[in-house]
């Protein structure tokens, strides 16, 4: 007999529920019983970030989260960003600046990144922070500078609106300035 | 290979003093295991080491949470996460070295979810907030259905991962003591800056008195020992030393005599002593120029 137990959270905003093992790793419900399959997982230990998505505000590794201590919680993943068609902000300088290559590891820089964003709200955080910020997310293809170029871009470009907004102004290299 | 998640079972308890008694309860059949921020429990689980089939679920227990002030100190509660650590004027203030400490454990991730009483539990000799507390002197705030007891973090590691808790306690949360002016120096040496598991860490505490000698030194070391140790030989020397050269070299070499690191996976014996006296080294002239050779 394998117990269930159910539970209900936001995912971008939307009301779920779900029936599910208590220590299925929240991981695995978004990708499974949410059919959110932008989380990815990389390393499955906490190393490399690709699945980390926003319990409460906060990044978090859900490859290491139980399902259990999920319940209640307002869950924001890669796919809560956009708005509909329209990529958010931070999206589109990542696109832009090429800070994604193959992929696996942008939806959780893109989400860590969005909760920096939100700290640093109104200013644009300094390089260090970023890379601080970002550490516990892993990417073996970009060598990381254009990542952090396109989230300090994204951060001027929205000013004091919400990071992961999807109206800020597309005006490329002018906006970029140091 | 990945454990089975699916079997596994979580009780909820309502307080603390309900889950004391399921845990004390639990111990004459399948225990249960307690579980706070799961980091290292999931990494465990996910490499496929299974430490038990019943889990029981802190996270709830408002009684573990928060930092207050207690005897001139501060209490931390034993879910308290490395990132509300990190961010506590009060830590920050008094007790920089563990400030430190939480910005290097793990990254943002981790910090957000890993607690300072599941990095006492999990008593890893690499354990990064266990030199600082070691050197702090800090009180483990233990509890069972028999009542609370306090225990000196000197004395709470007895081996390998061998904890003097018993196995119906749980932490509850750990007292920093006032520690007046010394300087706190923290270093974690990994792989890289972020998320490695510490070939060493170092903490150390240093003041010089009114006459310009050492009148406090602490220094504690992870990830050279068994378990995470005061360098109580290096201590010696220093007290009432004068800043010097001459007594930088002596801690040094009664350094390598406290600490006895191994060859493993993360790096070696012959590393570990070097990089152990230079991080020494550092703290010492950190503390005091005139601890510097030449």
């Amino acid at each position: 007999m394998s117990p269930a137990v159910t539970l209900s959270f936001t995912v971008n905003g939307r009301r779920r529920r779900v029936r599910v093992p208590p220590m299925k790793r929240l991981l695995d419900v978004l990708r499974e019983d949410c059919g959110l399959t932008g989380t990815k997982e990389g390393c499955g230990e906490g190393e490399c970030g690709a699945c980390t998505v926003l319990v409460n505000g906060l990044a978090v590794n859900s490859c290491l989260v139980p399902a259990v201590q999920a319940g209640g919680a307002r869950i924001l993943t890669v796919e809560g960003l956009a708005r509909r068609s329209r990529l958010s902000v931070l999206q589109r300088t990542f696109i832009e600046g090429g800070g994604t290559q193959c992929g696996i590891c942008t939806p959780g820089i893109l989400v860590t990144a969005y909760a920096l964003l939100r700290r640093t709200r109104g200013r644009v955080p300094r390089e260090d922070e970023v890379r601080a910020a970002l550490a516990g997310n892993l990417c073996r293809c970009t060598g990381y500078q254009k990542i952090v170029d396109a989230v300090r871009v994204a951060a001027r470009r929205t000013g004091t609106r919400r990071p992961g907004g999807t109206r800020g102004r597309s005006r490329g290299k002018k906006g970029a300035r140091r | 290979m990945r454990a089975p998640l699916s079997t596994l079972e979580v009780v909820r308890p309502r307080n603390l003093e309900h889950a004391l008694a399921l845990l004390h309860e639990s111990q004459d059949g399948e225990r249960l295991v307690p579980l706070a921020g799961g980091t290292d429990l999931y990494v465990s689980l996910n490499a496929g080491v299974v430490p038990g089939k019943r889990f029981l679920d802190l996270s709830g227990l408002r009684e573990l949470r928060g930092v207050r002030r207690r005897d001139g100190g501060l209490a931390l509660g034993a879910l308290t996460t490395f990132s509300e650590i990190r961010e506590h004027p009060g830590v920050r203030r008094r007790y920089p070295a563990l400030a430190a400490a939480a910005a290097e454990i793990g990254a943002w991730q981790i910090q957000n979810r890993a607690t300072l009483g599941g990095n006492i539990a999990n008593a890893s000799p690499a354990g990064d907030s266990l030199p600082v507390l070691l050197a702090f002197e800090a009180v483990v705030r233990a509890r069972s259905v028999r009542g609370p007891r306090d225990v000196p973090f000197t004395g709470l590691f007895r081996g390998y991962r061998d904890l003097a808790l018993e196995s119906d306690e749980l932490i509850t949360a750990v007292s920093l003591p006032p520690l007046g002016r010394a300087l706190h120096f923290f270093r974690k040496v990994g792989t890289r800056r972020a998320q490695s598991i510490s070939k060493v860490v170092f903490c150390g505490l240093l003041s010089l008195g009114r006459d310009g000698r050492v009148d406090l030194v602490r220094i504690a070391l992870g990830s050279v020992a068994p378990v995470t140790l005061r360098a109580r030989r290096a201590e010696q020397v220093l007290l009432g030393a004068r800043p010097s050269a001459a007594a930088a070299a002596a801690a040094r070499a009664a350094l390598l005599e406290d600490i006895a690191p191994i060859d493993d996976i993360r790096s070696d014996r012959d590393y570990r002593l070097l990089v152990s006296g230079n991080v020494l080294e550092q703290f010492l002239r950190t503390a005091a120029p005139r601890f510097v050779t030449r």
